[in-house]
């Protein structure tokens, strides 16, 4: 039961890591100065909710272990986060529609885990679901103004939600944890959170003016731990320091 | 994105005090504009409410007048309020 608790929270936490992490790479690279502030304030907003749950995974393992090694110390399988997140920032549209397709799932999700028996958990969903209501703001915005942009701005936006699209399917899978925790109304059963999804996600789409892509064969493994071949490189930007200098400090 | 216009900030610290001009953002309407000076000038809790105004519309005095504008009023201190006593419980006169 508690490995399966633990499951469940690393399968909600490493979306937040990291997504976080992918925005922090954009740190100091953004379009302009206030947009550059909007998505590292996001970056922080989403390491703050895995400080959260990490150091209540934390707790549950014992053994020595704290938010720092659950965050630096795993392979990367071990990892549970949706492969959506770990995509690249190949540019400007690809990062809004990766957290825009994100944020509509996070908000639908944290709506229902506020509700959960576990006292912990539904503390820190009812805390972020604030945060995430912003994001979600934010990241619609920059859909509709780039989809109903310029022409160049709308072919950007509309390659980026088909390219991303294929990931958006996983987001509704199961895993054993899932299970687990659904059956002891501690976790979100994310099957019914599906329709709302992209009921939400065509309404911001079709206002942006944007095609909302029709496919059939999507790709899924992250919530099992087998990653797209970016999670490599990421991981080793994100755990280069404490694989260097263990239990390094500052 | 060069091309966007200036906005100055007003942000209101807390309820019961005015909107304070806190600087100034680049954004291509009212709405990014809002989203912006929120993102740029409250990450530290320094607001509860925000104003944004283009600063093309704030028509400034000119440097250059402030001869005959302000040195008038500096030797007229009786036009302070300094002669009442304020209740202790009064601030942010």
């Amino acid at each position: 039961m508690e490995q399966h608790l633990v499951q469940y929270i690393y399968g909600i936490a490493d979306n937040a890591l990291i997504l976080g992490q992918r925005l922090g790479e954009l740190c100091g690279h953004g379009p302009n100065l206030e947009t550059d502030i909007a998505m590292t304030n996001i970056a922080l907003d989403l390491l703050g909710q895995t400080r959260s749950y990490y150091q209540y995974a934390a707790k549950l393992q014992g053994e020595n272990a704290t938010e720092d090694t659950i965050a630096f110390l795993r392979s990367e399988r071990e990892y549970k986060n949706v492969l959506l997140v770990e995509q690249p920032n190949t540019d400007f549209a690809y990062s809004i529609g990766r957290q825009f397709l994100f944020d509509v799932f996070h908000l639908l999700l944290l709506e229902e885990l506020a509700a959960s028996a576990d006292e912990t958990l539904a503390a820190i969903a009812k805390k972020s679901v604030k945060e995430v209501r912003y994001h979600v703001r934010f990241s619609s915005d920059w859909i509709k103004r780039l989809g109903d942009g310029t022409d160049e701005s709308h072919i950007k936006m509309q390659n980026a939600i088909n390219d991303l699209w294929a990931y958006t399917d996983e987001l509704f899978h199961q895993t054993d944890a899932d299970k687990a925790m659904v059956s002891q109304n501690i976790g979100v059963d994310v099957t019914k959170l599906k329709e709302a999804f992209y009921v939400k996600v065509s309404e911001v789409l079709e206002e942006a003016t944007l095609q909302v892509p029709d496919l059939k064969y999507f790709q899924k493994g992250g919530k099992n731990g087998v990653h797209s071949e970016h999670m490599g490189y990421l991981l080793a930007d994100l755990q280069y320091m404490q694989r260097t200098f263990p239990n390094m400090n500052w | 994105m060069k091309n966007w216009p200036l906005w100055e900030v007003f942000i209101r610290s807390k309820n019961g005090l005015e909107h304070r001009h806190c600087g100034s953002i680049h954004a291509s309407d009212a709405t990014m504009a809002l989203e912006n000076a929120r993102d740029v000038y409250t990450r530290r809790m320094e607001g509860v409410s925000i104003w944004v105004v283009p600063s093309k519309e704030i028509t400034a005095s000119n440097p250059d007048d402030s001869a005959e504008l302000f040195d008038p009023a500096k030797d007229k201190a009786y036009r302070h309020p300094t002669f009442y006593e304020l209740p202790d419980e009064l601030k942010h006169m």
